[in-house]
């Protein structure tokens, strides 16, 4: 039986990076119209500002004038988020979900693991010159109310 | 963001608010980096206390910054940080490189037992 979709939203914005704040907060309130606690409504934010942190930095080179469209489909226990930009794409998705790879000496190359570690799925799709796409699931409730 | 910067004792105490992401990161970076051009600092201590958030973008700027006062031979303590990011700290596995403090006044207590071992 398929999971009854309880809301969805879809934006499109620009890749600045005041739009990872206003996704994260997005993405938060959709998730709390279910009853989750504070440590999953965390990990969330956290996931969700890394997808878009990447798409803004390193699918469009920091570049402000380009799209980011963010997609999130709340069911009655995970909600389902997909970050796509249409940037430079990723040459070895292997290797950039590697921890401490980095394109940039001052960041640690932490943004997937973070997405591993506070998502329960990623999925990473990508080709180069044609963009990435990175879905991200979280279980809610899984551990149990706070 | 606000970022405030204090200067006492041979160490900046940089207090910050809000987001530690990539708009908020960035401010932190330009604000601390001004103070540690102007102020001879060895050591920082950050103040999270009136932080709410923290992702990779936050945590490569305290990396940037340590950086800088290991090459003072410095100590960099971090106080007041809320759980959530605590935890991101965690598990970034940079804990061990820096000196995590329930409050402003044990970093202060902590450079000073510091200070007296050299």
């Amino acid at each position: 039986m398929t999971k009854p979709l309880l809301n969805e939203i879809r934006i499109e914005f620009k890749s600045v990076g005041e739009n990872v704040g206003l996704s994260r907060i997005l993405v938060a309130a959709l998730a709390s119209q279910l009853d989750l606690n504070v440590n999953e409504l965390e990990e969330l934010k956290v996931a969700v500002s890394e997808a878009v942190s990447n798409a803004i930095i390193h699918g469009y080179g920091s570049r402000p004038d380009r799209k980011v469209s963010l997609a999130a489909d709340l069911y009655p226990d995970e909600i389902h988020v997909t970050v796509a930009d249409d940037g430079v794409g990723i040459e070895d998705i292997q290797k950039a979900m590697t921890p401490a790879y980095s394109t940039d000496p001052e960041r640690m190359g932490l943004g997937f693991v973070f997405m591993q570690s506070f998502a329960d799925q990623v999925e990473v799709t990508s080709k180069p010159g044609e963009g990435t796409r990175v879905r991200l699931v979280k279980r809610i409730g899984k551990d149990g109310a706070d | 963001m606000a970022v405030t910067v204090h200067f006492e004792k041979n160490t900046l105490l940089v207090r910050t608010d809000g987001d530690f992401d990539l708009v908020g990161a960035e401010e932190f970076r330009a604000e601390a980096d001004r103070a540690l051009d102007v102020f001879p600092a060895r050591h920082m201590i950050l103040d999270l206390t009136r932080l709410t958030f923290m992702d990779s973008s936050g945590l490569g700027v305290i990396l940037g910054r340590l950086r800088k006062i290991q090459a003072r031979r410095g100590t960099m303590a971090l106080a007041g940080a809320n759980p959530s990011v605590l935890r991101v700290l965690e598990l970034s596995g940079i804990m061990p490189l820096i000196d995590i403090c329930a409050s402003v006044d044990q970093a202060w207590a902590l450079l000073a037992r510091k200070e007296k071992e050299v």
